[in-house]
């Protein structure tokens, strides 16, 4: 039996999220209600389990950290075929920064118990850090492989997979329990299907506070976070832009004109 | 403790013996936050047969170099480089750490990071050094900037990708001493690199590309984006895209243009379908003329470009091509 752990997190919608804004005056995030969803490269990542699931005897835990609210993504991956779904919730998580995150997660790995594989998309659409699958490899004393896109070979405790760099790929083997962060390139992930749905109605979440992971407050969410943010300064633009306006074919046009004048087509 | 000032780190990369411009960059601007702080930038070199690079480290601007040289370090080894660069860092407690946004930075960056029970901020624009002598990183978000300090734990760490900072002048007088590091001999060896496989890619390299078409997630779907690659394709220009883009599955990650991507500085950047967060407008640094198409009349991308067209990209790009066809039909006739 493979034991698999997929960490999710819930992000602004990814499309939405330009609303997001910092107030110029007040240097605070003016949020507009901007919506949570899975992170997209999360979804590659329980997609990479329920395909071993579906070519082998696997069971998928699902594990997020997050607000209450992040219940529901937890519950789609549980739609999607995850066992078992986790959340990590309570206001001492809060402005956890990469660090902090991936020591509650790597505590809730092992409360969890068994995990022979972990996977996490390669990077979040909000912060943009790609710290937390390494870093939970290292709290749980793992080896790690980012940038996973394709699996090799997966027999055994030795697997191999190539992962992502620059014009290529590096032939990895690895031997596990490991953290794998994947990139979109490993696979297509599936949508949900009704009966899916219908399914993980009977499926419960497990929700975890800072007290059940057996971690002191000062080591988790903002407490526990080595970096923080000591200030937000709105940008000013140098450019100004000139609008192009007319019919269609004429803002074509003069769009060209203009470019051949300046002389850069 | 005013003589405890720790040393600014790079840790310089090397690909086949030649060390990554990225690596030169940050000794340039290490070598800025070390005068600031009255400290030494060192750095770790970590390859095979690599004796003769490291003095190019020197002249880069390094005081010493830390030089692991053997078989098993010429190709990245997450176990060993791990191990070396953590069991150092504890010996020399360096101040600052800096790595560049590479796919091997990316990965070790947080490996030694948590390894050493520290902060790492991810892929900066600018680095500077602040109040108390606290290194202060800066990141583009939601339409601004963000300062991000690691006021307690040490080393200091920050990515950043390559382009950010200039390469220095390398200045061969410089003297520096070359350091010796002893390879480990007793790891677990349950990870290695066995093989790294580079492809050759007939597109036009974003970096060097005078003309830049860039789509988003306005493109709505991959019809959409196939007209914008064909945008790209009559400008004879290289294609790059947003992090939404990349998402939806229509352009690789290599393409991606901003922080956590590429940096480029075209003299002509078109942006397409996309909202102009800051995330993505940070890597375009330097175009000489910059355009945006969008459908949002109050799309913030409008405030960051030179012309700017409010209309539906998917409606707008077929007569765009048309009318540049027309133009550089009329060229040769001319």
């Amino acid at each position: 039996m493979l034991n698999i752990v997929v960490c999710v997190k819930a992000v602004p919608d990814p499309k939405e999220a330009c609303n997001i804004k910092i107030d110029p005056h007040t240097k605070t995030l003016l949020r507009c209600d901007v919506p949570l969803v899975i992170n997209p490269l999360d979804k590659n990542a329980m997609e990479a389990a329920l395909q071993l699931k579906e070519n082998s005897d696997a069971h998928i835990a699902v594990l997020s950290m997050g607000p209450p609210e992040a219940g529901n993504i937890v519950k789609e991956c549980l739609a999607l075929g995850a066992d078992q779904g986790f959340l990590l919730s309570d206001p001492a998580f809060g402005g956890a920064d990469a660090y902090a995150t991936a020591l509650t997660l790597a505590k809730g790995i092992e409360k969890i118990g068994s995990y022979d594989l972990i996977f996490c998309g390669m990077a979040s659409s909000d912060g943009s850090t790609e710290w937390v699958g390494p870093e939970i490899a290292t709290f749980l004393n793992i080896p790690v492989v980012t940038m996973v896109k394709e699996i090799v070979e997966s027999a055994g405790d030795r697997w191999k997979v190539k992962a992502s760099l620059e014009n290529g790929y590096r032939l990895m083997q690895v031997q596990l329990p490991a953290v794998f962060t994947v990139t979109r390139d490993l696979n297509t992930p599936r949508t949900l299907s009704f009966s899916g749905i219908i399914k993980a109605r009977k499926k419960g979440i497990t929700q975890w506070a800072v007290n059940d992971l057996g971690l002191p407050e000062e080591a988790v969410g903002l407490k526990g976070s080595p970096t923080i943010v000591s200030e937000l300064s709105a940008t000013e633009t140098k450019r100004k832009v000139e609008m192009i306006a007319g019919t269609r074919d004429e803002k074509a046009a003069l769009l060209v004109q203009k470019l051949a004048d300046v002389g850069v087509i | 403790m005013e003589n405890s000032q720790g040393a600014v780190w790079v840790l310089a990369e090397q690909i086949d013996c030649q060390i990554l411009s990225v690596s030169f960059q940050l000794i340039g601007q290490a070598r800025k936050l070390a005068d600031a702080l009255g400290a030494a930038v060192e750095t770790v070199l970590l390859g095979d047969h690599i004796e003769e690079q490291a003095r190019r480290l020197i002249a880069a601007g390094a005081d010493n170099v830390y030089l692991g040289n053997g078989p098993e370090l010429g190709l990245y080894q997450p176990e060993i480089y791990t191990e070396m660069i953590v069991r150092l860092a504890r010996k020399r407690q360096p101040a600052i750490m800096l790595i560049g946004s590479t796919s091997m930075g990316r990965e070790l960056a947080p490996l030694v990071a948590a390894g050493l029970q520290t902060g790492l901020t991810a892929h900066c624009i600018d680095l500077v050094i602040g109040e108390r002598n606290v290194l202060e990183a800066k990141i583009p978000a939601y339409g601004g900037l963000l300062t991000i300090i690691c006021p307690q734990k040490r080393p200091q760490m920050a990515t950043v990708a390559q382009g950010i900072f200039p390469a220095p002048e390398p200045d061969e007088t410089r003297t520096g001493e070359i350091i010796p590091l002893d390879v480990p001999v007793d790891m677990p060896g349950r990870i290695q690199t066995l093989e790294v496989v580079r492809e050759a890619t007939d597109a036009v390299p974003l970096e060097s590309a005078p003309v830049i078409v860039a789509g988003g997630a306005g493109a709505g779907d991959p019809q959409g984006w196939r007209q914008i690659a064909e945008l790209a394709q009559t400008l004879k220009a290289a294609l790059g895209c947003t992090r939404p883009a990349v998402d939806e599955g229509w352009a690789d990650l290599e393409t991606m243009i901003g922080q956590s991507g590429k940096m480029v500085s075209p003299e002509l950047y078109i942006g397409v379908g996309l909202s102009g967060e800051q995330q993505h407008m940070v890597g375009i640094t330097d175009a000489q003329v910059m355009v945006a198409i969008n459908n949002d009349a109050k799309s913030p991308v409008f405030e960051q470009v030179d012309y700017g067209i409010v209309d539906d990209c998917r409606e707008f790009i077929p007569v765009f091509i048309k009318k540049i066809k027309e133009y550089y039909e009329k060229q040769v006739t001319c």
